[in-house]
Formats: structure tokens, C-alpha cells, sequence
């Protein structure tokens, strides 16, 4: 499908659509934070501890008396560069692999797929918790930790397209005139992997958005006073009872990002590798 | 079929001694001398050294990890740092908590999933299945620590209609046979601790029960549209059965490989999952107990549950691929060849 009619495609698809103008509007958000922010989403003011929706205060106040309107735009650019980098973590080596694994078969495919086998036997979140226990809570451990579990869901995705893609007759007419291997798959096979890669990194920016915040919602993301949204959301959950705004607040934001994604990823999907449905 | 399940378990016992191995490693790359743990921080290097001694910390990797599976095997997964019990007896009395609230957000997201994907495959387009699907959407995208707390505000501190947390009331007369709470009261014919434990279980089953629940809808919706299109569905409706045996006697029953594979494979989800609600809800399960040996870098508890959620999550996969062997007679010709 060339580049013109993919984008013919997703303007007609309501769920890409509505998915892109979510995120177009959070990244928005993060990129406009520092001049549109009421207040400085780190300062502490004591006297309005714990204050309700207002005016003054849209979305209340936390327990330090921080504006946490303030806080979940600033958030916003923690969540987004959480999910890129994450997502590249796992995106590279996991492409390489797949790559390497589906084009030479058995005597490199063995040890790989069988590691990422292992890999996969963890419940994610639990490896997550694991690579984070031994990396030391930190914002970077978090994208570091949530990259490194979805490593094996890019290679056996890749593998899976350059098994087929490599029978195809265009690779073996290439490689009857001679072309080398390295060419054939940085030339003829990786472009064709795209298309899944491309619909399952869009809806991996969801689930590395969902995993870090869940990690920073265990202590192990984000320290305070970083304003993540996972972060915020733990130190509500102590004042439940008296200021749900303040977990209600950063929660519904994670939310809309990770359902802007989805919502993009699906749409994608549907345009550019039916077969993934 | 006996070939098939053989060589799952070759794969299946590669795949634990794997998991032995990077849990071992990777237990011993947290920082910190669980030596030093053991014994607090003004013991003296001479009893840090002895308990070194004792726990064969200071033996090579290989060995320790020789010394680890001999004990594996014999079910010793060594004594918590914290309580001194052992970690294979911890792990089982919390493991039944989990089974418990894992079994309910089991049932829950396959009624309500199913029923919401049949629905909405028979009755495509309508709003029904628009709403049902943009619901789907939403169940996948929401935070389930966030949906957990809105839940336990509304239900328990607004309204007070559920427990705010815990598995049943502190103080009830309850003596555990199964470990099943529920269970037990329905065995003793105990309904007052029966009822107080389906109170406290109903806002954690449905937190968790949110994703699996969304996935099964839209493997359900799509499943049942593609046996809906097959030509025997429409000789069924040419031979004038209602639209009630067709799609519950023909449809679903062809439909149903995809989405038994999706709720075996769920209970991955539910494993994950359960670590966060039971934080949530402070139900006294695995995930909870995890999380808490962490925090308190109670390794060898630690290193138990993790293997433990593996070894569980291996083998709910390899049911799920002989109940799919078993189901699909296809695959059963293809295996014998």
C-alpha cells in the first residue's frame, strides 16, 4: 500500500481519527505545558492541602498542596518519552532478533526464540518489578525495565513475517543475482516487516504507558516529587476515603492516552495488517 | 496426541529449567547481601560470614544453583527472611487467596464477555455493538489501580454498599479446610461468612475481571463473524431454525477455539493483573505478598513467588494448547502424521 493511499485510509477510519486527536492533544499538551500550566507542579503550598476541584484549582490539590492540573501537564511529557523510549527498547533488539531468527532458521532461530519463550513465561508486570528491583527504583529503570519485557513480542511478531516473507519469489530472484544476506534482509525483507511492527508499536505506546504507570504506582517508577501519573495516582490511593480527586485526576489521564493509542493502533491495524485482528 | 503432549513437556521442562536459571541470576543481581539482611545491620562481618557459610552464599554460582534445584525439587524454597517459615508453605496459603479472586474475574470476564460478543456478532452495526465494543476499548485502556480505587470510592465509601478491603471481616469465625473462603462457608453451610466474603470479593473480581473480560468480548464478536458468513449457517437458517440455535448450537460452538485459547491465555493477564488489585484492595494474595518481599527485599521469598507465577503460567499454557489439540480434530489428524 503506498504512503498516499495509507493516509486516504486512516482519515476515513473514525477510530484512527479520534485516536490521532487524542494524542495530537496530549502531545500538545506536553509540548505547551510550562506556558499553559497554572501553577508550578512541584512547589509546595500548604495552605491549600488536599483542596477540591475549584476555579482556582480545576482539577484540586494534593496532599502537599500542589496544583495537580499543574502536575498531570507536566506528567504528560514523563508518560509520552516513557512510552517512546520504552517502546524503542523493546522495538530494536526485538526486531534484530526476529530478523536474524526468521531469516537463518534453526541453528540461530533455536536460541533465540527458546530465551524469548522463557522471557514470555514471566507475568509481564512481575519481570517488569523483577528488572526494576535489580536497576534500582528510577524514572529510566522504569522504561528500561517495561522496554526489556516486550522485547519477545517484537521478535516472534518480526519472525513470524520473515518466515513468509522469505519463500517469497522478489527474495529469492534477489538472491539468484547474487545478493548477499545482509542485503536481502536490510533491503528486501525489513521494509516489508513494517507494516505489523509499525500497528503493534503503536499499541505497545499504550501498554508501556500502562506498565510504567502501574510500576510507579508500586514506588518502583518515578521518586517524588517527579509529578508521573503512576506516582501521583499511589499517593491518592492513602486519601481515598476524603480526596478521590486526587487519584481520580492523574488515573483518567493515563486512561485517555493509553485510549488515544489503542484507538490509533487499532485503526492502523485495520489499514495496514488485517491478518493481526 | 500422546506425541503431541510429549514433546509440549520436553518443551515445557526446557522452559522451567530456563526460568530456574534467570530467576537464580537474577535474584542474585538485586544489590544488597542477603547475608546482611538475615542478620540486621550491626551484626558483626564474623556472624554476616557464618551466615554466608550456612546459606552456601559463599560457594560458586554453579554450585549455589545446584544446591537451589536439589532443594527445588524437594519442594524447599528456602525460609522468608522476614518470618522465618517457609517460602513454599507462604506461597500456598497466599496462593489459595489468589485462586480465589483469579477463579471470580475468571468467570466474570467469560459470562459477561462472551455474552457481550455473541450479542454483538448477531446484531452487527447495531448499538449494541457499537457501544459494546467501544466499551471493550475502554475496558483494555483503563488503569485497573485506578478503576479499583473509583470503585472502592463509589461502592464503599460513598455508598457503603462493599467492604473497603481485605477477604472477609477481621474477627469472624472462620477456620479454613479449603482455603477458599467462599467455599468453606458453603461446605460448613456457613452463610453469614459466605455472604461476607462474596462482599469483599465482588469490587476486586470485577477490577480484575475488566481486561480479560474486553479481550474475550472482541475475540468472541470476531470469531462468531467469521463462522456467522460460513455457508452451514446459512443452510441452518434455510432449514428455518431460530436465530437462537443458530447462534448458540452452530455458531458459538465453531466459534469457541479462538476463545478458549484467549481465556487460557488471560489467566496470564489475571497473574499480572493480581498483583495490582490485591495491592489495591489489600487481599491477602501472591501478588500482594510479592510486591511486599520486594519492598522488604525478602529474596528468597521473592525468588519462590516469581518461579512459583511462572510455573503456573507454563502450565496453564500447555492445558490451554492440549484442551485446543483436543478440541480441534484437525489438529489431532496433523499431529498423528
Amino acid at each position: 500500500m503506498e504512503k498516499a493511499e495509507i493516509l486516504v485510509e486512516l482519515k476515513k477510519n473514525k477510530s484512527a481519527m479520534a485516536g490521532l486527536v487524542i494524542i495530537a492533544m496530549l502531545v500538545a499538551l506536553a509540548v505547551i505545558g510550562p506556558w499553559i500550566s497554572p501553577y508550578h507542579p512541584l512547589i509546595p503550598d500548604p495552605i491549600n492541602r488536599l483542596k477540591g476541584p475549584s476555579w482556582a484549582h480545576l482539577f484540586g490539590t494534593d496532599s502537599l498542596g500542589r496544583d495537580i492540573l499543574s502536575r498531570v501537564i507536566y506528567g504528560s511529557r514523563i508518560s509520552i518519552i516513557i512510552g517512546l523510549i520504552a517502546v524503542s527498547i523493546s522495538l530494536i533488539p526485538g526486531t534484530l532478533l526476529g530478523l536474524l531468527s526468521g531469516f537463518y532458521g534453526r541453528k540461530v532461530d533455536e536460541p533465540i526464540m527458546r530465551t524469548m519463550d522463557i522471557m514470555l513465561a514471566f507475568p509481564a508486570i512481575l519481570l517488569a518489578i523483577f528488572i526494576t528491583a535489580i536497576l534500582g527504583p528510577s524514572l529510566l529503570n522504569t522504561m528500561i525495565a517495561v522496554g526489556i519485557v516486550y522485547i519477545p513480542h517484537y521478535a516472534r511478531i518480526v519472525r513470524s513475517s520473515v518466515l513468509s516473507l522469505k519463500e517469497q519469489l522478489f527474495v529469492q530472484a534477489v538472491r539468484s543475482l547474487g545478493g548477499s544476506n545482509l542485503r536481502i534482509i536490510a533491503l528486501h525483507i525489513f521494509p516489508n516487516t513494517l507494516p505489523p511492527i509499525i500497528v503493534y508499536a503503536t499499541l505497545g505506546m499504550g501498554t508501556a504507558v500502562l506498565q510504567a504507570a502501574a510500576l510507579g504506582f508500586l514506588g518502583l517508577g518515578a521518586q517524588p516529587p517527579t509529578p508521573e501519573w503512576g506516582a501521583m495516582l499511589s499517593e491518592g490511593r492513602q486519601y481515598i476515603q476524603n480526596a478521590p480527586h486526587v487519584a481520580a485526576f492523574p488515573g483518567l489521564a493515563i486512561f485517555m492516552l493509553v485510549l488515544g493509542f489503542n484507538l490509533f493502533g487499532d485503526g492502523l491495524r485495520d489499514i495496514l495488517d488485517p491478518s493481526l485482528r | 496426541m500422546a506425541r503431541f503432549i510429549s514433546r509440549r513437556l520436553f518443551h515445557l521442562i526446557f522452559i522451567l529449567i530456563g526460568v530456574s536459571v534467570l530467576v537464580f541470576l537474577m535474584v542474585r543481581l538485586i544489590p544488597g547481601d542477603p547475608a546482611h539482611l538475615l542478620v540486621g545491620e550491626f551484626a558483626s562481618p564474623e556472624d554476616v560470614s557464618r551466615i554466608r557459610e550456612k546459606l552456601g552464599l559463599d560457594q560458586s554460582y554453579p554450585y549455589q544453583y545446584y544446591i537451589y534445584v536439589k532443594n527445588l525439587l524437594k519442594g524447599d524454597m528456602g525460609r522468608s527472611i522476614r518470618s522465618n517459615v517457609p517460602v513454599s508453605q507462604e506461597i500456598f496459603v497466599r496462593f489459595l487467596a489468589t485462586v480465589e479472586l483469579s477463579i471470580a474475574a475468571m468467570i466474570i470476564s467469560s459470562c459477561i464477555g462472551i455474552l457481550a460478543g455473541v450479542i454483538s456478532s448477531a446484531r452487527q452495526f447495531s448499538t449494541f455493538d457499537y457501544v459494546s465494543m467501544v466499551m471493550a476499548l475502554v475496558g483494555i485502556s483503563m488503569p485497573i489501580f485506578w478503576l479499583g480505587l473509583m470503585l472502592m470510592y463509589l461502592f464503599s465509601v460513598k455508598l457503603g454498599l462493599l467492604p473497603l478491603m481485605g477477604r472477609f471481616t477481621m474477627g469472624l469465625d472462620y477456620h479454613s479446610m479449603t482455603g477458599l473462603v467462599l467455599l468453606d462457608g458453603l461446605l460448613t453451610g456457613d452463610f453469614q461468612l459466605f455472604l461476607n466474603a462474596l462482599k469483599h470479593l465482588v469490587l476486586p473480581a470485577f477490577t480484575l475481571s475488566t481486561i480479560p473480560m474486553a479481550i474475550i468480548a472482541r475475540m468472541t464478536r470476531s470469531s462468531m463473524l467469521e463462522v456467522l458468513s460460513k455457508d452451514y449457517i446459512r443452510t441452518a437458517r434455510a432449514k428455518g431454525l431460530s436465530q437462537g440455535a443458530v447462534i448458540f448450537k452452530h455458531a458459538l460452538k465453531n466459534a469457541f477455539l479462538p476463545i478458549i485459547t484467549v481465556i487460557g491465555l488471560n489467566f496470564g493477564l489475571l497473574l499480572g493483573g493480581a498483583v495490582l488489585t490485591e495491592t489495591i484492595f489489600s487481599w491477602p494474595g501472591l501478588g500482594r505478598y510479592v510486591v511486599d518481599s520486594l519492598m522488604a527485599r525478602d529474596y528468597p521469598a521473592v525468588q519462590g513467588c516469581i518461579l512459583f507465577f511462572s510455573v503456573i503460567m507454563v502450565m496453564v499454557n500447555l492445558v490451554v494448547d492440549i484442551l485446543y489439540f483436543y478440541l480441534d480434530p484437525r489438529l489431532r489428524i496433523d499431529g498423528k502424521g
